[in-house]
């Protein structure tokens, strides 16, 4: 048998069942990982002595029957912007390359409560400020459909590592695009929920008003488990919401009769490439076949959720990374005259071009003067965007269309000019803005064979509903390739 | 570009942010912003007069809890990453002369 091709819940139920044992499991990932980190870079940190240990430690909880849920056993690997006590966590930056948590955040300790073996951390963009996962301070990732591509981002490193069955299941985060995105460039599936539904506490903050945790995984049933499990009300987390209704794998239900699923025409317009159109189109019909209610409508106010992410989030980033400062963690500077020289000098070369980009921004308009005309104004756009929302949900009960307008682009390529890279994060960005869950599933490849992103966006609290029309087009689509990798960089050699 | 960030500007978001950057730097970083605000400027279409602004999506206030030590005292580990310690505290450059 083939373990690693085992989807995160497959794989769940033969171990429950005695045929795999969660070492065979984790020495599988592990042998891949070997295989092709050389080569792809999906991960920072890999843990294999902490995951063998811990896989035995799960065996025996199973074997006991304390253990016994759906994920009891699966190794993961986890986003390096998460908190794990004593695994380094850098957030694949320098200003951060040594950082030991003393706590482990609640999403992961979620996981770990249900027999999570974790692998190790996965890289991204720096601080999760990226598109690409090339502002990472540890190398860039690459993108196992093409190693000449992108894998996406932030969570690059996470989306990259589920398709290269590196692991069976990861955990991302998603602040404008950060899930659904990579998902959608490495054909994976991802889940960003709804603002509050999985607790931030121990997060490493970017723009704290829009990230959210998320799974990524094979398959939308794999993403409802894991969601299930990560799933809290926190008092730790002050924004986090109290949910009755987190039983997400209850709506895996292979049916979309009746249900109105609205694609705006604003998400297909100019700047989708047209092979990406192509493909999500036909996932609407797909689902239209299935006995969708599918119609186009207008959302308006698109062009309007970048300009008011980069104001809102570049505002937070500003804030939230005031507290790297060579005191406390991370990286200090060598030389240094006096406590303000020392602050000065450890940021500027701890932190890297982009992350100091959206820092500045941020200072800007947070700053005496410009506050009403750019942060305030933000806000209210935002309010207006959800408003934009409120009114589609009333006549929707999933948005679809495309999550990003083209897929991977090559490595090297997005960087020198960011404004540009931000347009990429069009259809994803409002999401957050709004605090919806928005869920990529794989719906085809373009003529280079890669892969494209069908998103599904619902109404606050409402993950069941694209939960649902997930799976339900999953059936009819039927199973998802993995990548084939070249022989060159299976060997470890570009 | 309509919005020109001025040297002076510059200087002082440096100081706000706590960066030093250097004379390339600087100028990249003028560069950069003055594209992004023209960028920016296009929220400037929006009628937003009698729009609250939104902080937060969902109608929650502030959440209180009892003033109680819940956490253990995690000091030593606490430590353990800092740069520089002396005495069981974090050590930086004298700060009073």
């Amino acid at each position: 048998m083939d373990i690693l091709s085992l989807t995160a819940t497959q794989l769940g139920s033969k171990i429950k069942a005695g045929e795999v044992s969660v070492t065979e499991a984790t020495e599988a990932a592990l042998a891949q990982i070997k295989k092709l980190e050389g080569t792809l870079n999906c991960y920072v940190t890999v843990d294999e002595e902490g995951a063998l240990r811990r896989a035995k430690e799960v065996q025996k909880l199973i074997d006991e029957g304390t253990l016994s849920g759906p994920l009891a056993g699966v190794p993961v690997a986890i986003k390096d912007n998460l908190c794990t006590e004593g695994m380094k966590t850098t957030c694949s930056s320098k200003i951060l390359y040594n950082f030991h948590p003393t706590y482990t955040a609640e999403a992961v300790k979620k996981l770990e409560e249900a027999g999570a073996v974790i692998l190790g951390k996965t890289n991204m963009d720096e601080f999760a400020m990226g598109s690409t996962t090339e502002t990472s301070a540890f190398g860039v990732t690459r993108n196992p459909w093409n190693t000449e591509h992108v894998p996406g981002g932030s969570s690059g490193g996470s989306c990259a590592a589920v398709a290269a069955e590196e692991c069976f299941y990861a955990l991302g985060s998603d602040t404008g695009g950060s899930i659904r995105q990579p998902s959608s460039f490495c054909g994976v599936t991802g889940i960003k929920p709804t603002y509050g539904t999985v607790s931030r506490y121990g997060l490493i903050a970017y723009g704290s008003s829009l990230d959210q945790i998320g799974p990524v995984a094979k398959d939308v049933t794999d993403c409802a488990a894991v969601l299930e499990v990560i799933s809290s009300h926190d008092k730790k987390d002050s924004t986090s919401v109290e949910r009755q209704d987190t039983d997400f794998t209850s709506s895996l239900v292979d049916d979309v009769r009746g249900m109105r699923i609205g694609l705006p025409r604003d998400y297909l317009g100019e700047g989708l490439d047209p092979e990406v159109k192509a493909e999500v189109l036909k996932a609407a019909e797909t689902l239209k076949e299935k006995g969708a209610i599918v119609e186009e409508f207008d959302l308006s106010l698109v062009e309007y959720a970048i300009p008011a992410y980069y104001v809102i989030a570049s505002a937070e980033a500003s804030s939230n990374l005031s507290r790297f400062d060579g005191v406390k963690y991370g990286y200090r500077t060598q030389e240094y005259e006096g406590l303000h020289n020392m602050y000065k000098k450890s940021r500027s070369e701890g932190f890297g071009a982009e992350v100091k980009r959206r820092i500045m921004l941020g200072s800007f308009v947070l700053s005496s003067g410009y506050y009403d005309a750019y942060y305030l104004k933000a806000l209210r756009t935002k309010a207006l965007i959800k408003q934009a929302f409120d009114r589609a949900f009333e006549k929707y009960d999933v948005i679809l269309g495309p999550a990003a307008p083209t897929t991977a682009p090559k490595l090297g390529k997005s960087l020198s000019d960011p404004l540009k890279m931000y347009l990429g994060d069009i259809y994803t960005i409002s999401v957050n803005l709004a605090g919806l869950p928005g869920m990529t599933v794989p719906c085809g490849t373009d003529s280079h064979g890669l892969p494209i992103g069908l998103q599904l966006i619902g109404d606050c609290f409402k993950e069941k509903n694209i939960i649902r029309a997930g799976y339900s087009y999953e059936q009819a689509r039927g199973a998802w390739k993995a990548p084939q990798l070249t022989e060159t960089a299976k060997k470890g050699a570009i | 570009m309509a919005n020109k960030i001025s040297d002076e500007t510059i200087e002082y978001v440096g100081i706000l942010a706590k960066l030093e950057l250097s004379e390339e730097e600087k100028r990249q970083a003028q560069e950069d912003m003055g594209k992004m605000l023209d960028y920016i400027d296009k929220l400037g279409e929006l009628d937003t007069q009698g729009v609250e602004p939104m902080s937060h999506v969902f109608p929650v206030h502030n959440v209180f809890r009892e003033d109680v030590v819940v956490n253990g005292d995690d000091r030593e580990n606490m430590l353990r990453n800092a740069p520089a310690v002396k005495d069981g505290s974090y050590k930086v450059p004298k700060t009073v002369l």
